[in-house]
């Protein structure tokens, strides 16, 4: 049996497909309506709730939590002070990732963190060969549930109900208190937009959710499953890990590894020359960096509106495009006299609404990846397989100045 | 009085085609002025905040039929485009019986089959086969019409070219025109359907803004028209801009400056200046005039060709043509501010009720007796309603908890047999009250607001003859090689250097921005010889 998340008699009312899935062994809704449209227009429009609590969630404390973190962490933890939030990754000593997530500072050498797939294991024992006798890890999963309010909209919702998070900037970290409840407030998110992630004790759960919901009322709020914020996440440039790249814990080979330089994260790296920090797959990156060996470079794809639409129209069919997104991988050939020379692959698929063309995250050799370089994307076209042409363009694809613009206001 | 500024070209009317226009032009290096009449840009296509907070959607309310060219030719997008879905659709009876249906296929089959379990299945036929044979248009939608009437050898190529393409179409598809051509919305839906909720659900695009009713042979087309459109690639849906239509013809107006484009607002035009048979510039109404060797009216045709230049220089065949073409508007808009969604007996606090169109119009008798009052001179006793509450998908339209709805009013005739709009403003916006609380009621205790537009005030405000939303009648002969007469639907007009540009040409009214799209193209290629 599935386990279900401190919201879960709230949720089960508002899933009008019926239709649930498996996150980390909890019981999630992909949509809650049958329009997968309207939850995603909700990101971008007006305000969205989302239960990510499935997410694992590990504490750090102890005098030695800080220099825990900087030996585990690829980024400098040193950039992530007591009210800030980080997005980070960890890797294996060989410079492969092992996972990414976010860690905040909730207070003095106390650290939260989430992570996709369980690390507690992990850390302990890196401790231990560290020597570190004053570090706690704890697997806080089950204590906390963690809502993400995103969107235009969510700012106004939250300051009906505290004004703690209107001073928060860009991945600041507050703790607030939501209809009598203690909750942490981060401004962080996995949609590219303005948004507020809410870490909430389990057992006030259900006050805090009913708490945003009316205060959203006004504002559309809107429940949000994990398919739209899939395909916000690619407009957003954020990798999914399972989908843009895998854990190197358990690949085969090293053709399934990614380091973090192949998958876009070189900047977490800029300062290494100068720092000298000793983390886990330091050597291996500092030689990768130094000698240009990285086989990938990860790069947003923009596919050719009238190329997509020819590939179709031209077999005597519409061009699909109304909640596409996929995983599934596809793969992308060098233009020119050769044919299907292959170059590289895309790994999350977007037909943006939005943006109004297909787009998708994709590995690339360095000399394809300079902003719009044209490639050929393969698609399948009444089961036959057509290229069509995209251009690799900056991510994010969709950026606006409000995800990290200054909040204002005073609670009512 | 200083020396006024040169432009390359000179866009009258700042409706979306215009905008589309000087888009385009300025996209092609044009010094481009576009200049309109009233304070704002937008025409029919605008959003007015007219009571703090709330944001009324004056005329125009929907889009779906916005040529996907333009979107990506003027970048649309980087300049705000937001078109959300209109998920559900609501069809209330009057007997407590109602058909919704939302964004899942299998459950709308289900919902229908509470009616019919055949036209259930009908509706899935039809509503395929109406996809089939738009996109076998589309591609006439997006380009300029062959002239039906030039002995130019590439015209005569093209008119045989559109024979041919028709021709090839599979029969099945070719029928379903053919259908469409000659047939009533309500014999085809006898066709197909039996329950007449079910009809009246499809009957109602057949009449939009037109004066047809469903029994009349032109609604048939009517209906096709609308379906010609798609909201995020779906087919002959439809969607709503984020700030309503005039959020959209905002961010147009943003493009045309971002390619460098000049728009005045606050400039009627009150003539177009020609010599020898060539534009030379604009005259406005404060008298100031403008040189340019390019002009492009956006107006309708009868403003195009009868009022902003002299109809004896032109060829008199064009002007009986425009003279009879037929405007004959027939549509108002009453919209609310409201305190709360409006509630149907039995789906009690349902706000996705309302998150797309709601038509009121249950049976095509409703329909047709409406439009018997339209023949007979008078606004409908029982009008058919095509409602949207738009806050409840765009929060940005109303304050918190509160709504905006916008109800599409038929039949309202331009020309009242005993009365006058002036005199009858309150009544119609009376009637729509009444005919809301028979489906809602309560409804009146809701309203904060009202706005009452007129097809008078359509044509006073936005300067669409007699207050056709159109620029003109969808009917056969008004459409395509005919639109706005034959020999001139290919946007040049009998003076070198005017150009028509508004909907009153191919492909028509809408929002399709097709007219000014294609327009440029006919322009620039002229300019490149």
């Amino acid at each position: 049996m599935p386990r279900t998340t401190p919201f879960q008699s709230r949720l089960e009312p508002l899933n009008q497909t019926g239709i649930w899935k498996h996150w980390s062994g909890y019981l999630v809704a992909p949509q809650y309506q049958y329009s997968l449209n309207a939850e995603y227009y909700a990101i971008r429009n007006s305000v969205a709730l989302l239960d990510t609590s499935p997410l694992f969630k590990y504490r750090f404390t102890g005098a030695d939590a800080r220099a825990l973190l900087e030996r585990a962490m690829a980024r400098d933890i040193g950039d992530c002070p007591v009210g800030r939030a980080q997005y980070t990754c960890w890797c294996d000593a060989r410079g492969y990732v092992l996972q990414d997530g976010v860690v905040m500072q909730v207070a003095d050498g106390e650290y939260w963190l989430t992570a996709a797939e369980p690390a507690l294991h992990y850390f302990r024992v890196l401790a231990r060969e560290m020597g570190c006798a004053h570090v706690e890890v704890e697997d806080i999963s089950s204590a906390f549930g963690i809502l993400a309010l995103q969107g235009p909209h969510a700012h106004s919702v939250l300051l009906q109900l505290t004004d703690a998070a209107t001073p928060l900037k860009y991945f600041g970290v507050t703790s607030a208190t939501v209809a009598g409840c203690e909750v942490t407030v981060a401004r962080t998110g996995y949609t590219g937009d303005l948004g507020y992630e809410l870490w909430i004790n389990a057992a006030d759960a259900l006050t805090v959710w009913d708490a945003l919901m009316m205060a959203g009322k006004g504002y559309n709020i809107t429940p949000m499953g994990t398919t739209a914020l899939k395909m916000a996440r690619v407009e957003a440039g954020l990798l999914l890990m399972g989908a843009d790249f895998h854990t190197s814990r358990f690949a085969w080979v090293d053709a399934q590894r990614e380091t973090p330089n192949e998958l876009g994260w070189g900047w977490m790296f800029r300062k290494l020359a100068q720092d000298g920090r000793d983390f886990v797959g330091r050597a291996a990156i500092a030689t990768e960096l130094e000698q240009g060996t990285s086989r990938w470079t990860t790069v947003g794809l923009a596919v050719d509106w009238h190329d997509y639409e020819r590939a179709f129209v031209e077999a005597g069919i519409l061009p699909p495009r109304h909640e596409l997104y996929s995983e599934s991988t596809m793969s992308i050939y060098r233009r020119g006299a050769k044919e299907w020379d292959y170059a590289g692959y895309a790994s999350s698929f977007l037909s943006s609404s939005l943006l109004r063309k297909p787009i998708a995250l994709a590995k690339l050799p360095l000399d394809l990846s300079v902003p719009g370089s044209e490639v050929d994307l393969e698609i399948s076209v009444i089961r036959k397989p057509k290229n069509v042409l995209a251009r690799v363009e900056r991510m994010p694809f969709f950026n606006p100045p409000r995800k990290t613009a200054l909040m204002s206001g005073s609670a009512e | 009085m200083s020396t006024p500024e040169r432009y390359d070209a000179i866009v009258i009317g700042g409706g979306h085609n215009g905008l589309v226009n000087a888009g385009y032009l300025g996209k092609a290096g044009l010094k481009t002025l576009l200049l309109e009449r009233r304070h704002l840009v937008g025409g029919a296509a605008i959003t007015e905040e007219l009571v703090p907070g709330y944001k009324f959607t004056t005329f125009s309310y929907a889009i779906s039929l916005m040529r996907p060219d333009i979107v990506q030719d003027l970048e649309l997008v980087k300049h705000g485009m937001m078109v959300l879905p209109l998920i559900n659709t609501f069809q209330p009876g009057l007997n407590g019986e109602y058909v919704f249906l939302g964004a899942d296929a299998d459950a709308n089959y289900h919902e229908i089959a509470r009616h019919s379990i055949e036209d259930a299945e009908a509706s899935r036929d039809l509503d395929h086969l109406i996809s089939r044979l738009c996109r076998a248009l589309k591609p006439w939608m997006d380009r300029i019409p062959p002239n039906a009437l030039s002995a130019d050898p590439a015209e005569v190529a093209a008119l045989a070219e559109l024979r041919d393409y028709m021709a090839s179409l599979d029969p099945e598809v070719r029928g379903l025109m053919e259908k469409f051509v000659n047939r009533s919305a309500a014999e085809i839906l006898d066709e197909y359907f039996e329950n007449d909720l079910v009809k009246a659900l499809y009957a109602s695009s057949g009449i939009i803004g037109s004066r047809v009713g469903p029994r009349s042979k032109e609604s048939g087309l009517v209906w096709l028209f609308h379906k010609m459109g798609d909201y995020d690639g779906v087919p002959g849906q439809w969607g709503f801009h984020k700030g309503g239509n005039g959020g959209f013809t905002q961010v147009l107006a943003r493009a045309v400056e971002g390619f460098g484009g000049t728009i005045q607002t606050n400039a009627g035009v009150s003539r177009v200046l020609y010599e020898d048979g060539r534009a030379t510039g604009v005259e406005l109404q404060d008298g100031t005039t403008l040189s340019a060797d390019l002009v492009v009216s956006a107006l309708d045709p009868r403003q195009t060709f009868t009022r902003l230049v002299d109809p004896d220089d032109l060829p008199q065949d064009l002007v009986q043509h425009i003279t009879e073409y037929k405007f004959q508007g027939t549509a108002a808009k009453v919209n609310f501010a409201l305190s709360a969604v409006p509630t149907f007996p039995g789906l009690e606090g349902r706000e996705d009720l309302y998150m797309g169109f709601t038509n009121l119009g249950p049976s095509i008798d409703y329909l047709e007796e409406a439009f018997a009052d339209c023949e007979a001179g008078r606004f409908s006793r029982r009008p058919f309603l095509d409602c949207c509450v738009q806050s409840t998908l765009d929060p940005d339209m109303s304050p918190p908890g509160k709504h905006i709805m916008s109800c599409f009013v038929m039949y309202a005739p331009y020309h009242l047999a005993e009365s006058d709009w002036d005199t009858e403003r309150e009544n119609l916006g009376d009637t729509v009250q009444a005919t809301l609380e028979e489906f809602f009621p309560g409804f009146g205790d809701l309203v904060l607001h009202r706005e009452i537009v007129t097809p008078l005030d359509i044509e006073n405000l936005v300067g669409l003859s007699e207050g056709n939303i159109f620029a003109g009648e969808l009917f056969e002969s008004q459409l395509f090689l005919n639109r706005p007469a034959p020999g001139w639907n290919q946007y040049r007009t009998p003076i070198a250097g005017y150009y028509q540009c508004g909907s009153g040409t191919h492909p028509g009214g809408c929002v399709t921005g097709g007219p000014g799209m294609l327009a440029a193209r006919q322009i620039l290629g002229d300019r490149a010889g």
